[in-house]
């Protein structure tokens, strides 16, 4: 049995498909374990056994059935385990063939895996058993991996490609022997320090060889517990830098960073620890020394390490934002001299390394604070700016986060300035429309979330954001003014009511002052190709001085909306719409004086005359009747001017609808004059003399008459709707009740 | 009639028993025609004692001059065939000149005997101890009939037993420095050792200990050296690099050895090498060839 089996092991090493047969050799080298433990037990020595295997000749089925009587040798426990351990792993230096030695390595890892004088093992040895387990596979990995470096070296340069590849596959092998260690009862944190990390790192550093290095220390991160990693940094960390130039040191760290910060996330009691080992500092010194190390080093793999390294300080130490600060200063001195980066993936990783802090802290004012944050920011691309500043206001939108203080303000501007400010944009590089308008709209949003109580400060904010926003391109402006003129007028509205200062202090802040500052700002959009939106702006503002009892302010926001709408609202459509608006302002306005009111109504009546179509001159006039009669104000109920307004709208609605008669029937008219009749009751109701029972009566009856022409369904239910209200408001009694009563139909 | 069949057989049948024939130690020895036989284990200096049976067939009456046992220790050269060469002769005269009728048995003994050299089979040149008994007859030629017996001497371990360092290479191409834990070594021993790479600049394959015999027989210009290779064992597979060390260790029981013999009776010497083989990978072999003492140490258990 012996013999056949060697033979079988020596035919099989020849062929090519190593991996396979040394499966198969490995499944019928347990069978021969087996038959060698019965042989022992049928009373033949294991000792002898142990010699015999050893005559053979060829030193590879020799090597392999010394492994295996030699784990025998040790379930027997005829002699200590860590002799027999010990003897193999020195003689297994009698391969030096890199392919067979590793297989033949892994063989013996194998078989003694189990059999560790580890503490707690059934072959625990004296005193110092656990160092003689650890020695043991320490030697073993030292060699492997010796081996396995020097694959690389083994037959024709130009198969390199593929050998590196196979070299590859066969890592597990060598690695192994890390996670043994780690697996080890005895291996606790003293030895680990003391024996196996600076061993297993002058092995990983001593053999300088890119592949081999960059598993293993990953493998050194990846099998042992966090706490080790914690306890042992400087060294760690020390071995960085000794690494070959080529090796990939930044997915190395990041990960190992990665680990500790989730082990710090996990686990909240040992932080205290992260302190006492002064990780951050000792993180970060490595990184600038692997940085220092590695000449040509990409600005990618610098930029990932700078970002692992600000997402384990955040984890870790979220109360320090100087490490934070510390970081982006690095970082800021890494791509110094380097121009702007170029390379998309180093780009989104700065992005990422931005957004981290965002993410961490949710509050935009923490990120503020660093003060290296924007100096990175710089060193973006316009296109990577924009986005990060949307990411910025996304993440302020998100969490509600106010900003209060002018300084943040302008610090946040500085930042988001990608979307502020048209920057000096390469030719021919378009920015997506649609794109454009969300980017701005979200600016526009950002606006609102800058807010203090306190009105001088909030004027300070709103001036930085003026002096931003007007320099920010005519593009911008439609989106970017809006909100701010808004922000402006909620601050107007919270201004104390002159006099009612208890302190009689003079407000710095006063509503003229707002207003001309107000002024200035709308003025920029009618430059830019939105007067629409000036013109509402301008009767926002005019409103809001109304509040304010500011009647010049009002007025000459009035005069220009006045201005916008005759010299730049050409569209008819838009006139119609202008002018309600006008109308529904002034209606509302109480603050001018007799003489300013009559010339701005009489303008805005002028206006509705000069309407293109007919219906909408009729609805036009009819609507400024209500500018003579409010309610609350005695001074401004002119009941003749009224009756005038309405009277006029009939004769247009007559017009229109003689006009229509000629064309493409009445429907129409019949609707005006249902909605004329409709204003009539109104101001009936409200009982101006000048609107006469005879009047209305004399309106139904028109338009009786009219209906028995064939109409349409609209103005009939709109008609019949209005008879119903009259009849609801006959109803109801009392007073109006009863000037409806008067009303016969 | 009975005297033509005296003719064709021997007269009488003799056969050599020891005193201690049963216990004593049987060892294999290989014969000329390629038969093993066991024979018994003897040792320099002890007695060898025995009786030796004449019967005659159908009881016929055997004349003869007298009866004699020698003991020999004779070495024969293979190119010199049938020619002994008798270092040892004793002679015990066992019986007066007279009949033999019946079953006689004698009794003998040499006791002390000297037997200085080895029994030994090599390619060249055999030394063997023999009892020759002789029934001495006139005219119808004697009866002579041998027992071999082997001879092993056991020798003390050497109070001076130093460790083979060396170094050695070829510039610039290999250095090597070997160790063998000693320079002499019993014949059930273990060849400890460590053979250390301090320049490697050609491609290795593998590496083998062989364990050479150099037999020389003659002396002066008639001297023929025969060697021999005992023992191919593979150290090494693959290239080592420089400061590596490999291993050696070699069990010596599983190999046909003899201790190492020198100058014996001025007739041949056999001595054993340990040849250290270096194989590139074009095949070229470069070695380094030690001379090693091999003595037959006491065991313990026999």
């Amino acid at each position: 049995m012996l013999s056949s089996i060697r033979l079988r092991c020596s035919a099989s090493y020849g062929l090519r498909s190593y991996h396979l047969t040394n499966m198969r050799a490995f499944d019928e080298l347990r069978k021969l374990e087996i038959f060698f433990m019965e042989e022992t037990r049928r009373g033949c020595s294991v000792i002898e056994l142990y010699e015999l295997v050893q005559h053979a000749g060829n030193i590879l089925p020799r090597l392999y059935l010394l492994c295996t009587a030699g784990s025998v040798y040790i379930k027997t426990k005829e002699a200590p385990a860590k002799e027999i351990l010990k003897d193999l792993v020195e003689m297994c230096r009698g391969i030096q063939h890199p392919l067979r030695g590793l297989f033949l390595r892994s063989y013996l890892a194998q078989i003694s895996r189990d059999k560790l004088p580890d503490i707690g093992s059934e072959y625990e040895g004296d005193a110092d058993t656990v160092t003689d387990a650890v020695e043991f596979v320490l030697l073993n990995f030292t060699e492997m991996n010796k081996l396995w470096v020097r694959m690389q070296h083994q037959g024709p340069a130009r198969d390199k490609e593929r050998r590196e590849k196979e070299r590859g596959e066969l890592r597990d092998l060598v690695g192994k022997n890390l996670h043994v260690l780690s697996q080890l009862e005895g291996v606790d944190l003293d030895m680990y320090r003391d024996t196996v990390l600076p061993r297993v790192l002058e092995q990983i550093v001593n053999c300088r060889d890119e592949i081999a290095q960059y598993y293993l220390i990953d493998c050194i991160i990846q099998v042992f517990p966090d706490e080790y990693h914690l306890q042992t940094l400087d060294v760690l960390l020390g071995a960085c830098p000794q690494l070959q130039p080529s090796v990939d040191i930044m997915t190395v760290l990041s990960r190992l960073m990665e680990r500790l910060s989730n082990y710090a996330a996990l686990n909240a009691e040992v932080l205290p620890y992260f302190l006492q080992v002064e990780a951050f500092s000792k993180l970060n010194n490595a990184i600038g020394k692997v940085i220092e190390a590695q000449e040509d080093m990409p600005i990618l793999s610098a930029v990932t390490l700078y970002s692992s390294l600000l997402k384990f300080t955040l984890h870790v130490h979220p109360d320090r934002l100087d490490y934070a600060d510390q970081v982006l200063g690095s970082c800021v001195k890494q791509l110094s001299g380097k121009g702007k980066i170029n390379d998309t993936r180093a780009t989104r990783e700065i992005v990422s390394l931005l957004s981290a802090p965002l993410e961490k802290y949710n509050d935009v004012v923490i990120a503020l604070k660093l003060t290296n944050y924007p100096l990175v920011v710089e060193y973006l691309d316009n296109e990577t700016k924009r986005i990060m500043a949307t990411v910025i206001i996304r993440s302020i939108m998100k969490n509600n986060t106010l900003i209060t203080t002018a300084e943040k303000v302008e610090a946040l501007l500085e930042l988001i300035k990608g979307l502020i400010n048209d920057l000096d944009e390469p030719q021919g590089l378009e920015v997506d429309e649609d794109d454009f308008e969300e980017e701005q709209n979200s600016v526009a949003r950002l606006v609102h979330m800058l807010y203090n109580d306190d009105t001088e400060e909030m004027f300070k904010i709103i001036s930085i954001l003026k002096k931003h926003f007007l320099t920010g391109g005519p593009k911008r402006l439609k989106f970017t003014i809006p909100p701010l003129v808004v922000s402006t007028l909620k601050l107007i509205r919270r201004l104390p009511v002159e006099g009612d200062n208890p302190f009689g202090k003079e407000a710095s802040v006063t509503a003229t002052k707002i207003f001309q500052f107000l002024n200035q700002i709308i003025e920029a959009l009618p430059n830019v190709p939105s007067p629409d939106l000036a013109f509402r702006l301008y009767l926002q503002c005019a409103e809001a001085a109304n509040k304010c009892d500011e009647e010049p302010i009002a007025y000459e926001f009035f005069t220009q909306a006045y201005i916008l709408y005759e010299e730049e609202i050409s569209d008819s459509k838009a006139q119609v719409t202008a002018l309600q608006l006008i109308i529904g302002t002034l209606q509302r306005m109480h603050v001018f004086g007799v003489e300013n009111r009559d010339t701005l109504t009489h303008k805005a009546t002028g206006y509705s005359a000069k309407l293109l179509k007919k219906p909408d001159q009729c609805r036009a006039v009819y609507a400024c009747s209500h500018l003579f009669w409010l309610e609350d104000h005695e001074t401004i109920q002119d009941g003749d001017r009224v009756l005038l307004c309405l009277k006029r709208a009939l004769k247009i609605a007559n017009s229109a609808q003689q006009m229509g008669s000629n064309g493409q029937g009445s429907a129409g008219s019949v609707t005006l004059f249902i909605e004329i009749l409709n204003k009539y009751l109104y101001f009936y109701e409200k009982g101006i003399p000048q609107i006469t029972v005879e009047s209305v009566e004399s309106l139904i009856q028109l338009i009786k008459n009219e209906e028995s022409m064939p109409s349409d369904p609209y103005a009939e239910s709109l008609f019949a709707s209005t008879l119903q209200f009259m009849e609801f408001q006959k109803q109801k009694g009392g007073a109006i009740g009863d000037r409806y009563e008067e009303i016969k139909v | 009639m009975n005297f033509l069949l005296g003719a064709f057989k021997p007269a009488c049948n003799i056969s050599i028993t020891f005193t201690d024939g049963k216990n004593r130690k049987q060892v294999p020895i290989k014969k000329d025609n390629g038969q093993i036989l066991m024979n018994p284990l003897f040792q320099s200096q002890e007695t060898i004692a025995g009786k030796i049976h004449i019967d005659s067939y159908q009881g016929k009456k055997v004349e003869h001059n007298g009866v004699k046992v020698e003991l020999l220790g004779q070495i024969e050269m293979y190119f010199d065939r049938g020619n002994f060469y008798d270092f040892t002769s004793l002679v015990r005269e066992l019986d007066v000149p007279g009949e033999i009728y019946e079953r006689k048995t004698y009794p003998f003994e040499f006791s002390s005997v000297e037997m200085p050299y080895e029994t030994y089979n090599g390619v060249n040149v055999r030394l063997r101890y023999v009892l020759k008994v002789t029934v001495t007859r006139g005219y119808a030629g004697s009866i002579v009939e041998y027992q071999d017996f082997v001879v092993r001497n056991y020798v003390p371990p050497p109070p001076i037993n130093n460790s083979i360092k060396m170094e050695v290479g070829i510039e610039d191409c290999l250095h090597i420095e070997f160790e063998y834990n000693k320079s002499k070594y019993h014949l059930k021993d273990v060849i400890l050792g460590k053979i250390y790479f301090l320049l490697v600049r050609i491609k290795i394959k593998n590496m083998d200990l062989e364990i050479r015999r150099r037999e020389s027989t003659g002396a002066g210009a008639n001297t023929h050296v025969e060697t021999e290779t005992l023992a191919k064992f593979e150290l090494m597979d693959g290239a080592p690099v420089r400061g590596e060390s490999i291993p050696v260790r070699v069990f010596l029981t599983p190999y046909d050895l003899t201790p190492t013999h020198t100058n014996i009776n001025n007739k041949f010497s056999v001595k054993y090498y340990l040849n250290l083989v270096l194989v590139d990978e074009e095949d070229r072999r470069y070695f380094k060839q030690q001379e090693i003492t091999l003595y037959r140490l006491k065991e313990e258990t026999s």
